[in-house]
């Protein structure tokens, strides 16, 4: 494990968060040594070994490994939706649960609230979240409208904001879901496999939008995804889990410049590291091919 | 709109086929007034006897109506507590149900022996029989909320009060509004039923009275009083229904 800390510089970001100001020396996420194990008794499944991870303010780092492999678990422990069994959870310098920084989510499922519309729905971080809930219902509602209508511009989104979530497709459903995760400008940002359920244009398309939104606001990003592409493209920093209970194999830098494209996933560095880190994942899968599982 | 249009005269020619059967039936068997009354003695009934009529008429209103608002109050509440409360929930229902399973007739002369003949034991009924649909509902909608929209808001740092407000509520409101709906036809069940049994005043009262009398036309006059403030009151919910749970019932919908 080669874990690099790079401290990356936040130059001319308007620093919201004052309890972890980028460049305050703390990593924006550290776990150590923490482990989950789901049930009691006799039922215990553990779900994530001891694992230690470091992510430094305003870092890419995406999460890959075989399906249930912990992945989420780990992004759940980030939100502080879980409690880790053992070990420590460390978020903006502090435990989980103090909420130091401000926290963007976003699942694979958009899990928009069907009795709002898109803009109430995109607009419900800041309805929630110091400190733009003790605004909300001063004059400052009509300046949070225009940043939500902003975001959805930025998605292409334009001219939904007054829709209902079942008007929509899933593609920009997950667009608006995107826009949820951002509008209260969080310093963390946890996507799980936010474009799982798309077609392959739709996904490419939002990489795009995603890469363009975190270099213009440059929050810390935790995205777990299995799709390796995915990851290469956006991500700087890719850690590969093993199989259940999961625990980082592999941690690898990716030195693309930005901003990336996707003919830059069809240059041979990028397709080297995709085998490598294929290779990585087939092995923790027990190192069996699906056409060697069908003969057995 | 056409559909509803549609629906709205097929729903009005069904109840005046209904009448017209009725009438004719009575006419070709030869009924007495005193078994079954025609349709239009008794609308001539209520015509020539609506000052008598209408006092009593607002007495069950007004008395339903406190009755129903309490127990949509009681029932809200202990719905609202077992519905977020796993623990309330297994705790609780077991003697809800075994309070909703007794007949509603036999408590009648219980809150008559503790508050006396009139307007508080029909409040009473009106209230028992009605908040146990609410209580349900409200519980089920609570209790099956989706683990994924309330992570949304948990992630985000939100307090249970919080998802409650945002997430809980708004996604019960359906069945709120389902159950609001049994809920006030039952409250009048309730009210008329004590009104029969131990009271001077109501339209409970009345038919009582009126059948002791022989004076048919005028229990079927009561009849149809009760029948016509039970469909306002459902169409009033259902319109407020519409109104706040349209997202729900989106399918009838066109997308704009």
């Amino acid at each position: 494990m080669n874990s690099m800390q790079t401290s990356s510089p936040l130059s001319g970001v308007p620093q919201t968060d004052a309890k972890a100001a980028p460049g305050s020396g703390f990593p924006a996420v550290e776990l150590s040594q923490a482990s989950v194990t789901f049930g009691q008794g006799d039922q215990q499944v553990p779900a994530l070994s001891e694992t230690s991870l470091k992510i430094a303010d305003g870092e890419f780092l995406a999460l890959v490994g075989p399906s249930g492999c912990g992945k989420s678990t780990i992004l759940k422990l980030t939100a502080g939706l879980i409690r880790p069994t053992s070990g420590a959870v460390i978020v903006g310098g502090r435990e989980v649960e103090a909420k130091a920084l401000r926290i963007g989510m976003a699942f694979q499922n958009p899990t928009m609230l069907p009795w709002l519309t898109i803009e109430k729905n995109v607009m419900m971080p800041l309805k929630i979240v110091r400190p733009f809930r003790q605004q909300f219902h001063a004059k400052k509602k009509t300046e949070f409208r225009d940043r939500v209508h902003a975001l959805l511009e930025d998605v292409g989104l334009k001219g939904f904001a007054n829709h209902f979530p079942w008007q929509l497709s899933g593609g920009m459903l997950q667009r608006a879901n995107l826009c949820r995760a951002l509008v209260h400008e969080p310093r963390l940002l946890l996507l799980d496999e936010p474009f799982g359920a798309l077609d392959q244009f739709t996904r490419e398309e939002l990489w795009g939008t995603l890469q363009d939104l975190w270099l213009k606001l440059r929050p810390t990003v935790l995205l777990v995804t299995h799709d390796l592409k995915e990851a290469g493209y956006l991500a700087e920093r890719i850690c590969v889990m093993s199989a259940r209970p999961g625990r980082i194999l592999d941690d690898s830098a990716i030195e693309l410049p930005r901003p990336r494209t996707i003919e830059m996933t069809f240059e041979p560095g990028f397709v080297e590291l995709n085998q490598r880190l294929r290779g990585l994942i087939v092995n923790a899968r027990g190192g069996v091919r699906p056409s060697q599982e069908s003969r057995t | 709109m056409n559909y509803a249009i549609k629906r709205r005269v097929s729903a009005g020619a069904l109840i005046v086929s209904f009448f017209l059967v009725w009438e004719v039936l009575c006419i070709i068997l030869g009924v007495s007034d005193l078994v079954l009354p025609r349709p239009s003695q008794v609308f001539y009934t209520l015509f020539t006897r609506m000052n008598v009529l209408w006092p009593h008429m607002v007495q069950t209103l007004v008395t339903t109506m406190i009755g129903f608002a309490l127990g949509v109050a009681i029932g809200v509440v202990i719905g609202a507590v077992i519905g977020v409360s796993r623990t309330a929930y297994d705790t609780a229902y077991p003697l809800l149900i075994g309070f909703s399973s007794i007949p509603k007739v036999a408590v009648v002369p219980i809150f008559v022996l503790w508050f006396g003949s009139g307007t508080v034991p029909a409040i009473l009924t009106a209230i028992v029989i009605c908040f146990f649909p609410i209580v349900v509902n409200i519980a089920t909608g609570l209790a099956t909320t989706e683990p994924e929209q309330e992570d949304v808001l948990k992630a985000l740092g939100a307090s249970k009060l919080d998802i409650l407000w945002n997430v809980g509520l708004p996604r019960t409101m359906p069945f709120f509004f389902a159950s609001l709906k049994v809920a006030v036809t039952y409250a009048f069940v309730g009210t008329v039923l004590s009104e029969t049994v131990a009271s001077n005043r109501g339209i409970g009262n009345v038919m009582m009275t009126a059948s002791s009398n022989f004076d048919v036309p005028l229990v079927f006059s009561g009849l149809f009083i009760l029948a016509a403030l039970g469909v306002a009151l459902y169409a009033i919910f259902s319109a407020i229904e519409g109104r706040v749970t349209g997202w729900a019932t989106r399918k009838n919908e066109i997308p704009a």
